[in-house]
């Protein structure tokens, strides 16, 4: 064991300069600027929610039901006196507004798009250091996964969702089973090209023990890829929950989800189009900044793939 | 070639037997008793033994799957609950119009992505690359129900073009079925065009640099014959595949688009079955569409050898 740092110590760190480059040049690559940017903005009027002149986002109030943007509702206070409140994107069909429920709901998107990213990699991280290195394992694990990539994804979802009750963990399972295969994938095949490379078969040789020469030898080489699929997994996932809760088989209906204000506008979007409009803006907005981010990560992490 | 083929093929059962033993394990993960679910609130417990014993579920689990596979075999899908029909029929009542709609948006997509990446891929660098690599990066991230709505919202209600929603099947006259089936192929063709032009411009973008391009234009060949002839046709074999991949996207967005437009086909049959917890009917469409896709993606394999002559078997 002794001999092991100085034959590892070379290829194990990168030096500290070519970070701090690649940091640089992340920064200047303007799909990561401006990916970023937005999905900044759009953290901070989520965490900013309550002091954005929001109301209660699932407060009813019959009174003001299905209002245009711009409405004016004059709030009588306990004391007697009025103030005006301006519903800056109207009203939904139960008199939520629908301007706090947009800027509640960039919390659930980003909350959901964080948890399915990282869970899923996760996930298929561990299956696919088992696959691409417990031989015997590696044939049962792959046909499973072949078979989960057989069922397109969203329908895949779907089947999942009808197994449990309705609810934030049953939607956040459903999104992640079908992005775990392709995550599997990847490590597997990273760690099958690694595997082969000398500095590994080398580290063998020395006597490495297997957790200490995956942590080593074989993870950081899964690092950049996973980033960047995990980027496009988190875009992915906040299409997908905006689908199920927009086919009314997602997060239940009163909690304020994109996806959940656009399926509560469907039945009266020819008079009030706002309803699906706006929701639809900011959804459009904060995934076109995830996929922007992704794709400029993969362009500074892996730069064959530059301008494809 | 014909032993590829059949190897092929043999390859494909495994995967569709895994698809199918996920497919039925799927209903006995349900937490609790799927019988008790299916029953619903106010069921008795003579009704919930007389689901599971229709169900089979009272046998041992490996009697149910062997039951439920030879029954797959012979062309049996079983009943669905919901419905009150037997899957087949229920099936082949929803599939014209779903087929219809797949077909138009295919066409639709390939007919005006190809193009676009070529252009793109030949344009490289240029404001036409930019504005199709944005379409493609944004075609992505708007979910198809927004497009959906965006188009009814401007074609059919500001400019009355179109009717909003409905289906009329062919057989009441070609007018009016086309006339029904543009918006939402319209729409599904978004997600789809955005991913096969980015792989042509990918694609094609890397065959320009190649040797006979050069050799193509110093010998005077045009270069609408350079792009479309010597160019595409080499770039084929990434777009097939990911018109193959695309596929799933595909599905996904038939049950989606057909949700907005109304239209009765195998997606909106999906929706219904999942939220009237139709266990059977849900298996036998994830069954089916899995099928679907693992057979075009195996044709597409299959097809190779047209595009590159290069690729034998």
């Amino acid at each position: 064991m002794s001999a092991e740092p100085t034959i590892l110590a070379p290829v194990a760190a990168e030096p500290p300069a070519s970070r701090r480059r690649l940091f640089g040049r992340l920064l200047t690559n303007p799909s990561v600027a401006i990916g970023g940017f937005v999905l900044i903005v759009m953290a901070v009027i989520g965490l900013l929610a309550p002091v954005l002149g929001t109301l209660d986002p699932t407060a009813i109030n019959p009174s003001t039901r299905n209002r245009v943007p711009g409405f004016e509702r004059t709030i009588r206070a306990d004391d007697g006196s009025n103030s005006t409140f301006k519903h800056r994107m109207g009203t939904d069909s139960l008199g939520r507004d629908v301007f706090s429920r947009v800027v509640y709901g960039a919390r659930i998107s980003l909350v959901i798009a964080m948890t399915v990213a990282l869970a899923s990699v996760a996930i298929g991280l561990v299956i696919g250091l088992v696959a691409g290195y417990v031989r015997w394992l590696d044939g049962p694990i792959m046909r499973v996964m072949d078979g989960l990539m057989a069922i397109p994804g969203i329908l895949l979802a779907i089947a999942v969702v009808s197994l449990f009750r309705a609810g934030l963990a049953a939607v956040v399972v459903a999104i992640i089973v079908p992005e775990i295969p392709r995550v599997v994938r990847l490590v597997r095949s990273v760690v099958l090209s690694v595997r082969e490379e000398p500095y590994v078969e080398a580290a063998i040789m020395a006597g490495t023990r297997v957790p200490l020469l995956m942590a080593r030898h074989i993870l950081p080489n899964t690092v950049a890829p996973l980033i960047v699929q995990g980027t496009f997994i988190a875009a992915s996932a906040i299409l997908v929950e905006a689908i199920l809760s927009f086919l009314g088989i997602g997060i239940p209906p009163e909690t304020p989800s994109w996806g959940n204000i656009m399926a509560e506008g469907r039945n009266l979007f020819r008079v009030f189009p706002h309803n699906i409009l706006y929701p639809g803006v900011f959804l459009g907005l904060t995934v076109l900044a995830v996929n922007m981010l992704g794709d400029g990560l993969r362009d500074t992490l892996d730069p064959k793939m530059a301008g494809r | 070639m014909l032993g590829y083929i059949l190897r092929r093929l043999i390859s494909a059962i495994p995967v569709l037997v895994i698809v199918a033993v996920l497919v039925f394990l799927m209903l006995r993960f349900t937490p609790g008793d799927p019988a008790a679910v299916i029953a619903g609130d106010n069921a008795t417990s003579e009704q919930i033994a007389l689901i599971r014993n229709r169900l089979g579920l009272d046998q041992p689990i490996l009697t149910q799957f062997t039951i439920w596979a030879g029954n797959l075999l012979t062309g049996n899908l079983g009943e669905s609950f919901f419905f009150k029909k037997t899957i087949v029929e229920l099936i082949s009542s929803r599939i014209e119009p779903t087929l219809s709609l797949a077909f138009a948006t295919m066409l639709i997509a390939i007919c005006v992505a190809i193009p676009l990446g070529v252009l793109a891929a030949y344009k490289h660098g240029s404001w036409i690359d930019r504005v199709v690599m944005g379409f493609s990066v944004l075609g992505f991230s708007v979910p198809v129900f927004v497009i959906g709505y965006l188009m009814i919202y401007l074609f059919a209600i500001t400019l009355g073009w179109f009717p909003v929603q409905g289906y009329q099947p062919l057989s009441q006259g070609f007018a009016g079925y086309a006339q029904r089936l543009v918006l939402p192929a319209l729409t599904l063709s978004v997600i789809y065009i955005a991913l096969i032009a980015r792989m042509t411009r990918a694609s094609v973008l890397e065959v320009l640099n190649e040797d006979y391009i050069r050799t193509a234009r110093a010998k005077g060949q045009v270069e609408r014959k350079i792009l479309f002839r010597h160019a595409l046709k080499n770039a084929a074999v990434p777009i097939v595949t990911v018109v193959g991949i695309g596929i799933a996207l595909l599905i996904g967005g038939v049950v989606v688009t057909e949700s907005v437009f109304a239209i009765p086909g195998l997606g909106r049959l999906t929706v219904d079955a999942v939220l009237a917890r139709d266990y059977p009917t849900i298996q036998a469409v994830i069954l089916l569409f899995s099928g679907v896709y693992v057979g075009i993606n195996l044709l597409i394999d299959l097809a190779y050898s047209l595009f590159d002559p290069r690729i034998r078997y």
